[in-house]
């Protein structure tokens, strides 16, 4: 059927905030569908509230809504826009329950808006449960015995029906939240009371535990005319017990032969039948008993997925472009396969190729939390490698997580498993945590047979003889050296994966040594191609990655080539953001007339889709591997500034006239504490005192001068990796025994003697400032914006919210800021981005920091301000200056009044508020605390005329619906008891009741104000916090702690707000702000504007006076 | 372990160095024309099919023998193919189904092999080039080159004769009852036949008034190797059953069928063999996803009063045809899949119904 000319108009819904279970997959995949759409003629309509996103670029919708995912906020954009249709399969599962929430409140029908992709028929059979259930065994598959319970008294006889272990999942909420096995009464009472307040529809599924049966995912694509294909199987190396995004996955299958692959193909397209996904991609999992063969269906998802996401990535076969088309009506016999341009996409990609997804977590930033894997997701990212073989693409992966790791072990974080003996190791390695493969590997290496370790940890015995074959290898390249290695041995060991870091640790000699007797013996990498048919067709898409065979299939071209090296593996502190700046410089670099070459290893993202660069090359991002992609391709320049922290560690690897932009000089200067502070002095900006430490004894020396409170960080890490304020000796002598500690295991932001940590006097009550500017080789710098911290400096400005522009600075302060920051950029002799923070005190500027290089707020600023930066950095890294950009209408032209940035004349009027997005409900048992370490994993933007309105948008985009009335509960350390005193009398202005803990209430009563509620210590008699809270009587806690402290009273309030789902500030300054945003909210009626209007009066219109 | 170097030479002089696996072949050579298979899984199937009679098979997936092999997924009692390339042979199986593994099996049945060749090298070779005689083994490179140059390849070569079974046998006891010609019949094919009829197997060379002697409700035409024009004599035979009786043909049978039409045959440059191929059925224009295993096809419009019914979406060559006054039809891929996708099973009741429309209903159900 040819596509639908029935509608004209299609509204998407983006997935929110980067959140762990959802994350830039659904970027990915939203990307594709608005490009799709919008090649087909459709008028496409976009809302998503996270400004880091490629797809809210207004250049990809007709009109970009930046509000919060939020069903009342939908209905005014549909009011105003009135899509003929509402596509909600490639959002995520945000995207899906919006969309169900509007059909069943019957917005759709009113405003006469069709479901395509899915309609909610077919979204609840295959998000409930039960019905889902029901649904398989009456077309005759199997399912594990389960049963629903909304009470506890269902719950406990479910329980002795099925009979334990069981696992328990509350209905309706995605990534697993909340999931857990019960093995005893105890665990079971826990895990079914938790299960049933978390689901929003109090309800949990109890169902028999198949944990240590082998976990089998397929891709499944279905198109209108019924036409069923499978995109891909996938194969988890960790048995059922860990999600499956916590799992180290593989593509395709390996274990299962061809009948039994077949049947479950076979069950896969009955299951998407069933449900009724009548087009479009969904996936299916199943489960098989090693032991019998047993199948059974564990779930299937009716949209787009992050299995799809890496599915795509793994066989070439775009699933959400393909079912973005799909849904407007084409069928799959009617859409051109991509990569082979021949042949239809109405087939199943083969591959010649093993695909390995690893997951990446951020155990470290949550103490107090187990670090143990199970049916809850946890992991904040992933990275993919491809490699011929499954050891091949094993050990790629491991490198390419960049924890420190240059393989599966043989490096030194090997030695971490020397202390136990057999016995403790497997035992370890029965649990699953992210050490397991090393502790696989380990195990295999001391002897321990394959079989014993299978028996222990139920992984796979071909999986763990793989990787016994790595092992094996290992111990003869023990025996040799590398001038030794003929080609055929250097071979032998590359088609392992073994990688030049790990022969130098093998043989005591450094990387460059190994790689220089590697290519003496001749051996290098060749580069094959992703083609989706086993090379059974030519392939027109350049989508390669490297291996050690005969042949290489990738011949350079002779245009001028710029390489992009991207971000790696999403992690707290470096998302979303850098795949942004990498994608833009791809499209800028190419629209002028460059051959891009993107090298990246995250599945999750748009840089690694082979459309969005002339090559992509699939890789880790190590030195070996990039000098490898250098060396083939030869380009003109390599762009490191834009990936975040990774391709700027690279930068002093890779020969120095290929880095385009600042120099690695440049770089470095603003990285050694000592040379950037008499940098500071020399441009006579004032610094907060402080000094580098590469001891104990030298920090003790450095906070002699400077005082307490001090920040204590370690250079060279983003998102303040292991950042703290400490208060006295104690706590600084345990943060540097800490930093010492990581330093030995190599581990990042460990303090070494090349890597000394800073300390530095902590500005308490300082307001923090964050600049985005660019420079170009002429020496014009451009100030993007200026970013008014929420919270105070101590917050890391990743987690802290910000305002664009700044709304208590006087423009003098302004002034000087802008001028300290283009000395800065002229003394760094930036070429490119640069991102300034500074700390204001009592209207005095401080310099706290600059890094030459983009910053997580670049995208914030692009949306916020319609100035292209990451665009214009990546031409002006090639030589153009912001002049010619004028002249080419890169950026605009802001006239010969151009303002130094927008907003400086008045001319934004409007003001966009970021707001951090944290993880804390996945973590409880982590305080749920804002400090130097940051912990957000996403972020969203709140945009309007207003800034309380922004504000409050913000927060309502970031999940906390802030109350219109009922009681506050304060609860304030001393410093923040001024800035608390006018948020509670504001809120007491606009009617609400104050409650607070004795010390509060005593301040506010002090100052007149009446405390309704004043509660006990916790322990002592008569109500205390959490009592209250549990009780549903606050509807709003603002508690800011006292440091990194033991579990006081402040850590029980902030997880009794967590646990109870009552919105929860954890400053005073943004209490003050939410105070503001409800009383602004109050004037004015909730207003929805596409970010295309907003830049246009930007840039069209003429300011108010 | 000890390694076993050896390599594979093609006729063009082409080698690929690895290591060998399997069987010890006699002098250490072993040769047939090379070709490649795509398919993910499957792999014990496509090296028992007797279709690959005279052909060294590469797989393009790199890790084969993962989950082993058992006597229930033998297409054949033994392979009739001349030897395996791949490029990773599993060291340990791994399967609730697996008895044996796959290097066991091939040295069992006699095959060699060669591991560590880059097949993606190889196979994009073929695809350029086209399939070509080769050998391989542990002789020395200049002896392997010497036996590619003496392979004949498989065009005008007779390989049904090889691989036809010597005395009919019977299978399954369903209610039907239908003749089959073993041009070379995969155990999958008498499998899905046995559901639906009791089956005569006769030898391929059995002459067309014995099996209407026999009072068949309907006559199969199995797949088999190699070049259909060099089938000689079974035109013929079919010709005098045409009308007589349906008739079903696969793959072989669908280009012999063809040809006893009036049809011509040619050869595809490197022929399709693997699990994804997508056919369009032109009655309803849904896509199947087949599995496909041939490297000859029948030529477009060379066949007189057939309707084109399947048709492949990757190259448009024909990939069913039906003559509907004669009752007969057939396909160029693979509906019983094994190994492969179960999309196309359907074929086999549309022969069940055909039948069923000649012959008073056994089941004493309506016909249609």
């Amino acid at each position: 059927m040819p596509k639908r000319t029935d509608i004209e108009s299609i509204l998407l819904i983006g997935s929110g905030p980067i959140v762990i279970g959802q994350a830039c997959e659904f970027d990915y995949s939203g990307t594709q569908a608005c490009r799709v759409l919008r090649s087909e003629g459709y008028r496409v309509i976009l809302v998503n509230s996270n400004p880091a996103t490629i797809m809210t670029d207004p250049d990809f919708a007709d009109a970009t809504y930046v509000e919060p995912l939020d069903a009342d906020v939908i209905e005014r954009i549909i009011a105003r826009e009135r899509p003929d249709a509402l596509l909600p399969t490639l959002g995520g599962q945000t995207a899906l329950n919006l969309a169900m929430e509007l059909a069943e409140s019957g917005v759709l029908e009113t405003y006469g808006v069709e479901l395509i992709g899915a309609n909610a028929e077919a979204i609840a059979t295959a998000e409930d449960r039960e019905r889902f259930k029901d649904a398989m065994v009456g077309i005759g598959l199997s399912v594990p015995a389960s049963a629903i319970a909304r009470t506890m008294d269902e719950a406990r006889q479910a329980a002795v029906t099925i009979g334990l272990p069981v696992v328990i999942r509350p209905a309706y909420i995605l990534g697993g939240r909340g999931t857990g096995i019960a093995t005893d009464d105890a665990s079971f009472e826990r895990l079914a009371s938790a299960g049933i307040a978390a689901s929003p529809i109090g309800e949990i599924l109890i169902e028999r535990s198949i944990a240590g049966w082998k976990e089998y995912e397929l891709e499944v694509m279905r198109d209108s005319a019924d036409n069923c294909v499978i995109v891909c199987s996938i194969e988890n190396l960790d048995p059922m017990g860990v999600h499956t995004g916590d799992s180290i996955t593989v593509a395709p299958a390996q274990t299962l032969s061809d009948v039994e692959y077949q049947r479950m193909r076979d069950a896969a397209f009955a299951c998407i039948r069933r449900v009724g996904v009548e087009t479009g991609g969904s996936n299916v999992q199943f489960a098989v008993d090693p032991l019998t063969g047993d199948q059974v269906v564990i779930e299937m998802n009716p949209r787009v997925s992050r299995s799809s996401a890496l599915a795509s990535k793994a066989t070439g076969f775009p699933i959400a472009k393909i079912a973005a088309r799909l849904a407007v009506g084409y069928t799959l016999d009617e859409i051109p396969n991509d990569i082979t341009r021949l042949t239809p996409a109405s087939f199943e990609p083969t591959i010649d190729y093993v695909v390995t997804k690893v997951p990446r977590w951020a155990f470290e930033k949550f103490p107090g939390t187990s670090g143990i894997l199970g049916t809850q997701m946890q992991s904040v990212g992933e990275v993919m490698a491809i490699g011929r073989t499954f050891p091949e693409s094993l050990q790629k992966a491991m490198r390419s997580l960049e924890q420190g790791r240059a393989g599966l072990n043989c490096d030194p974080g090997e030695a971490a498993y020397d202390a136990l003996d057999d016995d403790a190791l497997l035992a370890a390695a029965s649990v699953a945590t992210p050490e397991r493969p090393f502790q696989l590997e380990a195990l295999l290496r001391r002897g321990v047979s394959a079989d014993r370790v299978h028996e222990t940890t139920r992984v796979d015995p071909w999986f763990l003889d793989q990787m016994l074959a790595i092992t094996e290898e290992r111990e003869y390249l023990a025996t040799t050296g590398a001038l030794e290695m003929d080609a055929a041995a250097w071979r032998r060991a590359k088609r392992l994966g073994f990688s030049d870091a790990q022969l130098g640790y093998l043989w005591g000699l450094p990387e460059a040594g190994v790689r220089a007797a590697r290519l003496g013996a001749g051996v290098a990498p060749t580069y094959k191609t992703v083609d989706t048919c086993g090379a059974e067709f030519a392939a027109s898409t350049p989508y390669h990655y490297s291996t050690w065979e005969d042949e290489d299939e990738v011949a350079p071209s002779d245009r001028p080539k710029v390489m992009i090296l991207g971000s790696g593996p999403n992690r707290i502190g470096q998302g979303i953001e850098f795949d942004y700046c990498c994608v833009h410089a791809s499209f800028a670099l190419r629209d002028a007339g460059y051959e891009t070459i993107m090298v990246n290893c995250n599945p999750e993202t748009v840089s690694t889709d082979y459309d969005t660069s002339d090559r992509l090359y699939f890789e880790p991002l190590t030195t070996e591997d990039v000098l490898n992609v250098i060396d083939a391709e030869q380009p003109m320049g390599v762009i490191v500034a834009l990936g975040g922290q990774t391709p700027l560690k690279l930068s002093g690897q890779i020969p120095e006239g290929l880095v385009l932009g600042t120099s690695p000089g440049s770089i470095d200067l603003a990285e050694d504490r000592d040379r950037w502070n008499q940098l500071c002095a020399q441009l006579e900006i004032p610094q907060p005192a402080g000094g580098t430490a590469r001891n104990l004894a030298e920090a003790q020396e450095v906070v002699a001068r400077i005082g307490y409170p001090a920040l204590v960080r370690p250079s060279y890490v983003l998102g303040g990796r292991a950042m703290e304020i400490v208060y006295d000796d104690e706590s600084l002598e345990r943060a540097m025994t800490e930093l010492a500690g990581a330093g030995s295991l190599g581990r990042e932001g460990g303090l070494s003697a090349e890597r000394p940590v800073l300390v530095d006097r902590f500005l308490e009550d300082a307001v923090e400032v964050d600049v985005d500017a660019l420079r170009d080789v002429a020496g014009e710098v451009l100030i993007g914006g200026i970013m008014e911290h929420v919270e105070e400096a101590g917050v890391h400005s990743g987690d802290s919210a910000c305002v664009l522009p700044p709304q208590t600075l006087a423009a003098q302060t302004l002034e000087v800021i802008a001028d300290y920051t283009r000395r800065i950029a002229d003394a760094l002799e930036v070429v490119g981005l640069v991102n300034v923070q500074y700390a204001v005190k009592a209207g005095q500027v401080f310099v706290i920091e600059a890094n030459p290089r983009a910053s997580r707020t670049v995208p914030f600023v692009a949306k916020a301000t319609g100035v292209p930066l990451a665009k214009a950095a990546a031409r002006v890294m090639v030589g153009s200056t912001l002049a010619d950009l004028r002249r080419e209408g890169v950026i605009p032209d802001l006239g010969v009044a151009a303002p130094m940035y927008p907003g400086a004349d008045g001319r934004l009027r409007h003001v966009a508020v970021k707001e951090a997005v944290l993880p804390f409900n996945r973590f409880p048992d982590a305080d749920a605390v804002l400090g130097p370490e940051m912990r957000s994993t996403g972020e969203v933007m709140g945009i309007d005329a207003g800034v309380g309105r922004a504000f409050a948008k913000a927060q309502l985009a970031a999940g906390t619906r802030l109350p219109d009335s009922g009681t506050v509960f304060l609860s304030l350390a001393d410093r923040d008891k001024s800035t608390g005193l006018a948020a509670a009398r504001r809120f007491t202005e606009l009617g609400f009741a104050l409650a607070a803990t004795t010390g509060t209430a005593a301040h506010l009563r002090a100052a007149g104000l009446e405390v309704a509620v004043e509660v006990a210590k916790i322990g002592e008699d008569g109500t205390d916090a959490v009592e209250l809270i549990a009780g549903g009587e606050v509807d709003l806690v603002v508690n800011s702690p006292r440091g990194r402290g033991p579990r006081a009273d402040g850590a029980h309030i902030r997880a009794a707000a967590g646990v109870n789902q009552v919105p929860l500030l954890t400053t005073a300054a943004a209490g003050l702000a939410a105070a503001n945003g409800i009383a602004d909210r109050r004037q004015h009626e909730l207003g929805v504007r596409p970010l295309q209007d907003y830049h246009r009066d930007l840039f069209d219109g003429s300011p108010d006076d | 372990m000890s390694v076993r170097p050896a390599a594979l030479v093609l006729a063009d002089g082409s080698v690929f160095h690895g290591e060998a696996i399997g069987a010890d072949a006699p002098g250490g050579i072993s040769a047939g024309e090379v070709v490649f298979n795509t398919t993910l899984t499957g792999y014990q199937e496509v090296l028992s099919d007797p279709s690959y009679a005279g052909q060294v098979v590469t797989f393009t997936y790199p890790h084969i023998g993962n989950y082993g092999t058992t006597p229930d997924d033998d297409e054949a009692a033994a392979p009739f193919c001349r030897g395996v390339i791949v490029r990773d042979l599993a060291r340990r199986r791994s399967n609730w189904r697996s008895t044996e593994d796959l290097d066991g099996w091939l040295r069992r049945h006699g095959l060699a092999g060669v591991a560590g060749v880059d097949t993606r090298r190889l196979t994009r070779h073929i695809r350029d080039a086209g399939a070509m005689p080769g050998a391989f083994g542990t002789a020395p490179v200049e002896a392997l080159a010497e036996a590619a140059a003496a392979e004949p390849g498989t065009a005008g070569v007779d390989l049904v004769a090889l691989v036809t079974s010597d005395a009919p046998y019977v299978v399954g006891s369903g209610p039907r009852r239908v003749v089959a010609y073993d041009f070379g019949i995969k155990q999958t094919i008498l499998d899905h036949l046995a559901t639906i009829a009791t089956v005569e197997v006769v030898p391929a060379s059995t002459p067309a008034a014995d099996v209407l002697a026999r009072n068949p409700d309907g006559v199969f035409l199995s797949n088999g190797p190699g070049d259909p024009a060099a089938v000689t004599g079974a035109p013929q035979t079919i010709r005098a059953l045409l009308g007589e009786v349906p008739v079903f043909g696969i793959c072989l049978g669908h280009q012999l069928l063809a040809t006893a039409l009036g049809g011509a045959t040619f050869k595809l440059p490197f022929g399709h063999h693997g699990g994804n191929h997508p056919v369009r059925r032109l009655a309803d224009g849904t896509v199947e996803i087949t599995s496909q295993n041939h490297n000859f096809a029948v030529v477009e419009d060379s066949v007189p009063g057939a309707e084109v019914t399947h048709r492949n979406l990757n190259d448009g060559t024909i990939e069913g045809l039906a003559v509907r006054e004669l009752r007969a039809f057939s396909v160029q891929h693979h509906p019983e899949a094994g190994p492969g996708p179960h999309d196309a099973a359907y074929l086999f009741d549309e022969f069940a119904a055909l039948m069923d429309a000649n012959r008073p209903d056994p089941n004493g159900k309506g016909t249609n």
